[in-house]
């Protein structure tokens, strides 16, 4: 008996990825410009190689997230059983500090206004938003981007460690690719069964993993149990707080704000049924090897009646279904065999899969001839790639190359296939063939890979409304209560809230800012307030001018 | 069974999970949360809002993205991209979602601590004003009493760029302003008032708004496009186009894609997927850079030649391409193509110099003995069949005659154009020489054969036969120096010769050329360059440019859907160009307007003229005829000024409001008075003694831009002359035997000319900080607005999300408020006057034929009495009614209907559109426009502009059209939309494609992507060049002086040689010489955003520079370490980034870095460090300054100098890394 669930998941095309951060900036506009998340990005690009964000987070054997087996084949948190947790919960030594993220910092911009006359040009410099002191910043949340500090900082990659007898940062070497990063929304989280709470949960008829607000203590014990570094610490709330796969929209049918901001349209929205019941088994495979191929078993085939009996007795509904068999995500994970998990030995089953890149063939091979688009020379191009299949491999299938390599293969074929029909020559069934296609088969892989219009892109359900009584059982207590919620005068942003830590608050830096002897009139130094961290909640002083226009001068 | 382990475990979570709702699974991993979701209602919340905005960003990006402002209680919360787009067809990629990290960043401003919320002024300029006003009474005289006093002067403006701002009211800010511009007027001139504003389509209204009021008062506006460096000349030359360009929706159709210099993820974000996408439909995409770049990582393959070296991969890819496709085998598609769309079988005399020949001059119907001014503008070629001479349509010999009208077109008739005279009838080898640059040493000369007959009694080949010579392609037949062999080192433009200058292996070059040309072959001209910043920002972009102009043209890939050139730098495209245009310079009211080439504006008022100390031939040709020996560049300058080739404002040395009442007192027509005045010396221009405090500008507002942070190149030059403040320029001035001749020299050179620098900005930026009023201005989420772009086909809205907060102001409100302040001082003092506007020989009009063959001939040395028109500027009175600026501002004069409004040669009739605007808009009632439009609101304006255009209005492309085919005598039936008429409302809704018209060179008919010059192929329409043809060459005497006559490598300027600087390489400990170059950066565009926090949190948080780990390790410099960059034109402080992506002895200080987040003090200056431009300057170009003769003429931002700085130089060296700010 299959217990079929429901799971919104993501492919990303890392071979279409630019890098340039559009959905990091929409997603921090929209759920994390905030007092208590200045370092937060629910959603990061990293470049490869590079350290990662917070930095060497792929690191298990430092951070201890995600699963492993122990001695009898059975999975155990890999930062250690629940018991331990327990005694250790005041003192959990497996946190990134907040120098492996980094450390947030602002300008202190209202010399360029209030400086008096002096004897040479005003400057905003840097002050920490922990301190408030000036600071040298030595570190962001994306300071190794496009091989910045390479030589000196990319060694200490974990990925690019495991094979670095292969790997030389030089320039006639070069190569880089970006890895954009969210919440896996894993199909075996181990942030929810590290909390001792029961704060995180998974939701049941779509799989996105959430902190309950309300419930969360802020042990942060999910911090160090998820390998991906993909829940935060809100300083000021004391909370939990991670990527939601933006369901207020997804419920409604719009895609999470990451995806329709991709100005890459590498992001591929869909729903993937899976069976519930097989899940802990496929993460124990004992080789990380398989771990991949036992994932896929974990998936079920939308159009296969029984799944489809299966899923109505579960409940879900038709629409569903009908989405599930329309997934862009399946179709890239099975029909088309292009999309690969992060990090499938982190043995969480990650539910964001990504295609990995093509790359420009390395120079000192290019006299022989090897080129991507040639079918010629198809399948000798692709060890000559300047992206090492092992680099990749260390990403999405825990060191085995060959399934890298065959999705390479299928990419650089689709190229060489479609390179005829552009230039108007026969169709070469061969070249689909080689790669265990059919010609048919690369065009509508081609289709989705290229051309895939947004309804294609993102084809996601939308909540069902009338099962609103089942989701929104209900609790005890007033919805509004929860620390920082409305009940409790308003929740985030500076100029509204809780008291705050001051050590993680930038209220120094603030003060400092509008107290400091200046040129310009007090009265006006009133007038601006700090707006770095202002989300848009509440009429802090200052901030618009006075209705009845008595600050005009 | 798999499961968790340990029994007490489980114990424990079983116990913790049921103490709430939920379904904890069975191995208990994992707990499905079904209810109790209220603890989320937070994200609920914070996710609704109660509307969405369509507004953009107006950055000078290219990107024109359309984006949804999200609004929550009357405050901006965030923005994300519209993906609502028009539809471009079901086989290839939409255009969405559109957008970048930056424009997404953008709302953080809004609120930010670094807005402009109320009217700023210098503190000290103020205080003396008000005490000046209180004592005089008058506002015009408190300004002349304040400015005029050196002492005064002195104080305010040696307080630039220091603090001290004050906060005053919008009233006594617009009162300083116009009595700055009325005391200027009157004193000095109009032409002393300019305003600075670069790329209209970035938001059409906002910039019509203040360059309409600088337009209408006389005052001058500056030219941004080749100030920029961002005009590429090589197009008008070429080309005789601005710049015409695919939308990137057309780099979808190409089977071939180069990226070169180009680096697409970076500056085209919201279009690079159509690159990756079209790799999947097997393109191949070739990048050449530098650097290992974004763009690199999408590459097939990747080139990596030496900066600067770019010309020389392309001569020996040339070199390739006519030696397997033009001499081996002959392609029919390309040779049919060059036949018809190329100079390539025209004929070129060859002149008898020394004992060899040198090619001169095209041969014309004039030598052939047709009589009239337009036979010396008609090419000649040689008919196949009859082996006769033919004079081809389509010359610019038939574009302005009578007797042309119906023949102006591209139309062979029986004529097969020969491309080479090889083997035919009498033809015999003939010896050239042609210059070469590519040696230090040698006598720069190739000796190269080419088949040569009589015609007319002129010695003469084809352009073809010059082109193999210079490619260095031998033929069989034809004996010579021409090499065989693509490994032959020594011979200039072979595949081995480029290796050595450039470090592409010759292997690769040969392969990446043979692919392209055999990719146009099998496609039908589908191959592509995208060519953009890192090679057009060399003194000698425009031979880099030609040289790749030369691989498109060649493969008949211009003017086809896929193919040709795909320059991007700069939103260059304001589509609705002609309703823009009236509105911007107010020609509905006064024409013409004085409109001025930017860089040498600014290379004369920053005096970066006084430290050149190189002669202007260091550029020349050894076969030159000595043009410009013993000249410096300014004297070149004021020789272009004076033969009326380009503008110059201010012109004279005298109140242009003079000159008219002069001349009716000496009974003299203006024109013929002011050209007498000048030919005898008694009336000088103004650049020929620019430190004349009479021919200083004296008021300059800045606005939709950021001319101290961004653009200006020497920017310490500029705040030492211009400012008047305290710079870091440590060059030493030209010593006396290197000064001009006709440019005076003051022994002491002028520090601060400008009385008045205005700025409006919403952020505070160095211009605003340099500034002596500030302007709080609304941002793109507070006005009304257009906004188009090359980069897709669409215009669309700006909206107001929010009116504009706290003191806030639209430009376009601002500069009403100015204009009428102005006019309420100005009507009494000023009253109506008439202004004398000295104006250039005007591409796309009949000037073009001012110079016949190009040939100079200087008034001034011949002694002759200069002619208007001819070899000077033509003089034209216009009167200005100074009291009723304010009126004419806000309302569509009369002009417009009389003489109604051209593009590119085509007048179009707009008199029927003025009923509909009047409907629109409503009409004025009183005053000098009663009974016309109102342009009272920025909305009106955005109509005017749309319904005055023919790409927004398709009646007036119809017109248009109808128009063009009387003088081409062709067919453009069904191009236009005639019915289409977009309104503002329409843009708001949508982005809305445009129509074809005839304003444009491509069509967009029946939904095809845009790509220029479809129009010229498809229709025989000719490109506006001498030929009427692609030109491979340039018979200018300039142009030969300098010794480009053709497609020629230059390598890049030699700052040891020109300037002592320290060659690339040198150093050690102490700091190292190194390459310096500006490339647009990742986090921001130009200086907008590289101040938000958001964009500096993901990346390092203020000014860095890239370099190699190889010098960084020679110079001691670790990764972060502060360092210092300081050459001879100032000094930079900023934070070292070393990668293994950098090539070793170049850095990058990627563009627009400013002085306003985290720059501290200098150990080399002890004071702040600079901006990226601080270690720049001006270097002009003598062939930019070329005009009056065909493609070479003078059109405001399509011809003029650049103002490049990539040859630049720096020593880079590790700094105490206590910093003091």
């Amino acid at each position: 008996m299959t217990k079929v669930m429901a799971q919104l998941a993501m492919v990303m095309n890392l071979d279409k990825c630019i890098g340039c951060h559009t959905c990091s900036v929409t997603c921090k506009q929209a759920w994390t410009n905030r007092a208590g998340t200045e370092y937060v990005w629910f959603n990061n690009v990293e470049t490869r190689p590079g350290q990662g964000y917070p930095r060497t987070y792929q690191d298990q054997e430092k951070w201890r997230g995600g699963w492993e087996l122990n001695h009898r084949g059975r999975l155990q948190l890999k930062a250690g059983g629940r018991l331990r947790k327990l005694f250790s919960i005041f003192a959990n030594p497996l946190m990134p500090s907040i120098q492996d993220y980094y450390e947030p910092w602002t300008y202190d911009y209202d010399r360029l206004f209030s400086a008096p006359m002096q004897d040479d040009t005003p400057v905003a410099r840097p002050k920490s938003l922990i301190t408030g002191e000036n600071t040298k910043i030595s570190w962001s949340a994306n300071w190794d981007d496009n091989l910045a500090g390479g030589p000196e900082l990319a060694p200490a990659d974990p990925v690019l460690r495991k094979l670095s007898d292969q790997v030389k940062l030089e320039f006639e070497q070069a190569f880089m690719f970006y890895l954009p990063r969210i919440c896996e929304h894993c199909l075996n989280p181990s942030c929810v069964a590290s909390c001792p709470s029961g704060a995180m949960y998974k939701r049941s008829e779509d799989g996105i993993v959430l902190v309950d607000q309300d419930r969360c203590r802020g042990w942060r014990m999910c911090v160090t149990g998820c390998p991906y570094k993909k829940v935060y610490f809100n300083h000021k709330t004391g909370k939990a707080e991670k990527c939601t796969f933006c369901y207020p929209r997804v419920e409604v049918g719009i895609p999470t704000v990451c995806s329709e901001t991709c100005v890459g349209r590498l992001r591929y929205i869909g729903l993937i049924l899976y069976d519930a019941d097989r899940v802990a088994e496929a993460a124990s495979v004992p080789d990380e090897k398989d771990l991949y191929e036992a994932q896929r078993s974990v998936l079920l085939d939308p159009n296969d009646p029984e799944v489809i009996a299966a899923a109505r007795a579960e409940g879900i509904p038709e629409d569903w279904l009908e989405a599930a068999r329309r997934s862009p995500i399946y179709k890239l994970i099975f029909d088309f065999g292009v999309a690969l998990p992060l990090h499938p030995e982190y043995r969480t089953m990650p539910m964001v899969w990504y295609i990995p890149p093509l790359s420009p063939v390395v120079d000192v091979l290019s006299g022989t001839g090897h080129d991507g688009e040639d079918a010629d020379n198809l399948f000798g191009a692709i060890d000559a790639l300047r992206i090492p299949i092992g680099y990749l491999a260390e990403l999405f299938t825990a060191g085995d190359p060959e399934p890298v390599r065959n999705v390479l293969r299928r990419l650089a074929a689709m190229r060489s296939y479609m390179r005829q029909i552009n230039l108007g020559r026969e169709r070469d069934e061969s070249i689909a063939t080689a790669v265990g296609m059919t010609g048919e088969r690369v065009e509508e892989m081609y289709r989705l890979l290229a051309i895939a219009a947004y309804s294609e892109r993102y084809v996601i359900p939308k909540a069902h409304a009338e099962q609103g009584a089942r989701l929104e059982e209900s609790m005890s207590g007033c919805s509004l209560d929860f620390e920082g919620g409305p009940g409790m005068g308003g929740p985030f942003g500076e100029a509204s809230g809780m008291p705050v830590p001051v050590a993680v608050e930038n209220f120094h830096a603030l003060k400092d800012r509008q107290t400091t002897g200046a040129l310009v009139d007090p009265e006006d130094r009133q007038n601006r307030v700090n707006l770095l961290n202002w989300d848009g909640k509440g009429t802090p002083d200052g901030l618009f001018p006075d209705k009845n226009g008595r600050k005009e001068p | 069974m798999a499961g968790m382990d340990g029994p007490i475990d489980d114990a424990l979570l079983r116990l913790g999970r049921h103490l709430r709702p939920g379904e904890v699974s069975a191995d208990l991993r994992t707990l499905h949360q079904i209810g109790g979701r209220q603890g989320d209602a937070f994200y609920r919340d914070r996710w609704s809002h109660d509307k969405v905005v369509r507004s953009t960003h107006g950055v000078n990006c290219t990107g024109s993205c359309s984006w949804k402002v999200y609004v929550k209680d009357g405050i901006i919360t965030w923005e994300s991209q519209q993906t609502d787009y028009p539809s471009v067809g079901p086989d290839r990629p939409e255009y969405e979602p559109r957008g970048c990290p930056r424009g997404a960043a953008f709302s953080w401003y809004t609120y930010s601590p670094t807005r402009v919320r109320y009217p700023y002024a210098r503190g000290v300029l103020v205080e003396m004003y008000r005490e000046a006003k209180a004592r005089l009474g008058d506002p015009v005289a408190a300004w002349a009493d304040v400015t005029s006093d050196p002492e005064r002067r002195r104080r305010y403006q040696s307080a630039r760029g220091k603090g001290g701002l004050v906060r005053i009211s919008w009233d006594e800010a617009t009162e300083m302003i116009a009595a700055a511009h009325v005391h200027t007027i009157e004193a000095h001139g109009p032409d002393r008032v300019a305003g600075f504003s670069p790329i209209p389509a970035m938001s059409m209204v906002s910039h019509a708004s203040g360059a309409r009021f600088v337009s209408l008062i006389g005052g001058t506006m500056l030219s941004f496009y080749d100030w920029y460096a961002d005009l590429p000349v090589a197009s008008p030359q070429v080309f005789g186009d601005q710049t015409d360009v695919p939308e990137s929706a057309d780099w979808w159709d190409a089977a071939y894609l180069m990226l070169w210099g180009s680096n697409v993820p970076v500056t085209r974000t919201p279009d690079a997927h159509y690159m990756t996408e079209a790799r999947y439909r097997g393109q191949k995409v070739v990048v050449v850079s530098p650097d290992y770049s974004d763009a690199t990582k999408f590459a097939d393959e990747w080139l990596a030649p030496h900066p600067g070296t770019d010309g020389a991969l392309a001569m020996a890819m040339g070199h390739v391409i006519l030696k397997e496709f033009f001499v081996d085998r002959q392609v029919p598609y390309f040779t049919d193509y060059v036949k018809r769309h190329s100079d390539l079988p025209f004929l070129v005399t060859l002149d008898e110099r020394d004992g060899v020949h040198v090619p001169a001059k095209f041969l014309t119907a004039a030598d052939l003995g047709e009589d009239g001014t337009e036979a010396a503008f008609k090419t000649v070629l040689v008919d196949r069949v009859t082996g006769e001479p033919a004079v081809p349509n389509g010359s610019l010999g038939f574009r302005y005659s009578a007797e042309g009208e119906g023949r102006w077109n591209l139309d062979l008739g029986e004529v097969d154009p020969l491309l080479t005279l090889d083997g035919t009838g009498d033809a015999e080898s003939v010896t050239v020489a042609l210059p070469r640059f590519d040696q230090p040493e040698g006598d720069g000369v190739l000796r190269r054969d080419v088949p040569a007959r009589r015609i007319a009694g002129r010695l003469v080949t084809t352009v073809f036969d010059l082109m193999l010579a210079q490619y260095g392609v031998s033929r069989t037949g034809t004996p010579g120096a021409q090499s065989s062999s693509y490994e032959d080192a020594t011979a200039p433009y072979t595949p081995a010769w480029q290796e050595a200058i450039t470090g592409v292996p010759a292997a690769k070059a040969v392969k990446i050329a043979r692919e392209f040309a055999r990719t146009a072959e099998e496609s039908g001209g589908r191959s592509m360059i995208i060519m953009g910043a890192g090679t057009n920002h060399w003194f000698h972009s425009d031979t880099i440019y030609r040289c790749f102009l030369a691989l498109t043209t060649l493969t008949g890939c211009q003017g086809v859907n896929g193919g040709g050139w795909a320059h991007y730098v700069g939103q260059e495209k304001c589509r609705p160009i002609t309703g823009w245009a009236q509105m911007a310079f107010g020609l509905d009211w006064v024409r013409p307007p004085r409109q001025m080439i930017g860089t040498a504006y600014w290379y004369l008022h920053t005096d970066q003229w006084r430290y050149d100390t190189y002669s202007a031939d260091t550029v020349s040709s050894p076969l030159g005829g000595g043009a410009f020996t013993g000249k410096s560049t300014a004297d070149l300058l004021s020789q272009s000024a004076r033969m009326g080739w380009m503008p110059s404002y201010p012109t004279f040395d005298r109140n242009s409001l003079d000159l008219a009442g002069e001349a009716a007192a000496a009974g003299q027509e203006t024109g013929a008075y002011v050209a007498e005045q000048a030919g005898s010396g008694k009336l000088g221009f103004a650049c020929e003694d620019p430190d004349a405090p009479g021919n200083w500008p004296r008021v300059l507002t800045v606005w939709r831009a950021n001319l101290l942070g961004s653009s200006a190149k020497g920017n310490e030059y500029f705040l030492r002359h211009l400012l008047g403040t305290d710079s870091s320029v440590r060059a030493e001035e030209a010593a006396p035997e290197q000064r001009p001749d006709d440019v005076r020299w003051h022994e002491e050179a002028p520090q601060g000319k400008l009385d008045l620098l205005l700025s409006l900005d919403f952020r505070m930026t160095s211009t605003t900080l340099f500034s002596d009023i500030v302007l709080p201005a609304a941002t793109w989420y507070e006005k009304h607005d257009l906004s188009s772009t090359d980069m897709h086909p669409f215009v669309h809205a700006f909206s107001p999300a929010i009116d504009p907060p706290w003191q806030t102001r639209t430009d376009f409100a601002a500069f009403q408020a100015i204009a009428k302040k102005f006019s309420a001082l100005a009507g009494p003092r000023l009253g109506v006057r008439q202004d004398v506007v000295a104006v250039p020989l005007l591409h796309d009009t009949a000037d073009e034929l001012a110079t016949p063959h190009g040939h100079v001939r200087d008034w001034r040395q011949t002694g002759e009495v200069p002619v208007p028109g001819r070899n000077f500027p033509k003089i034209v009175t216009v009167e200005r009614d100074y009291g009723a600026v304010a009126e004419k501002m806000a309302s569509l004069g009369p002009l417009a209907d009389r003489l109604g409004a051209t593009t590119k040669g085509i007048t179009y009739d707009v008199a029927g559109e003025m009923d509909r605007l009047r409907g629109m808009n409503g009409t004025v009632h009183g005053g000098v426009a009663d009974g016309r439009p109102s342009l009272a609101r920025d909305t009106d304006m955005c109509e005017a502009i749309l319904a005055l255009s023919g790409t927004t209005n398709g009646h007036l492309a119809a017109q248009g059209f109808a128009t063009l085919a009387r003088r081409t005598g062709t067919g453009f039936d069904g191009l236009a939309d005639e019915h289409k008429k977009i309104t503002f409302a329409d843009t708001q809704a949508r982005p809305v494609p445009v129509t074809t018209s005839p304003e444009w060179s491509g069509s967009e008919t029946g939904g095809r992507r845009y790509s220029a010059f479809t129009i010229n192929v498809e229709h025989r329409k000719p490109w506006h060049t001498l030929t009427g043809r692609q030109h491979f060459f340039l018979d200018h005497d300039w142009m030969h002086e300098a010794g480009e006559a053709l497609p020629i490598y230059r390598p890049p300027l030699n700052m040891t040689v020109l300037f002592g600087e320290p060659g690339i390489g040198e150093g050690g400990e102490q700091g190292i010489t190194v390459r310096y170059l500006t490339p647009h950066s990742k986090w921001s565009i130009h200086s907008e955003y590289q101040d938000n926090l958001l964009m500096l949190t993901l990346s390092r948080g203020g000014p860095t520079i890239w370099m190699s780990p190889a010098d960084a390790a020679r110079a001691g410099i670790r990764d972060n370490d502060w360092v210092e960059a300081l050459n001879r034109n100032g000094v930079v402080v900023a934070r070292a980034i070393v990668s293994h992506r950098m090539p070793t002895g170049t850095v990058y200080m990627y563009h627009a870095q400013e002085r306003v987040v985290d720059v501290p003090k200098t150990e080399a200056s002890g004071r702040r460090g600079g901006i990226h431009n601080s270690l720049t300057r001006l270097m002009i170009k003598p062939t930019h300054l070329i005009g009056g003769y065909a493609q070479l003429s003078f059109a405001f931002n399509y011809l003029g100098p650049t103002g490049n700085q990539r040859d630049e130089i720096t020593v880079i060296r590790r700094r105490s890394q206590e910093v003091d700010y």
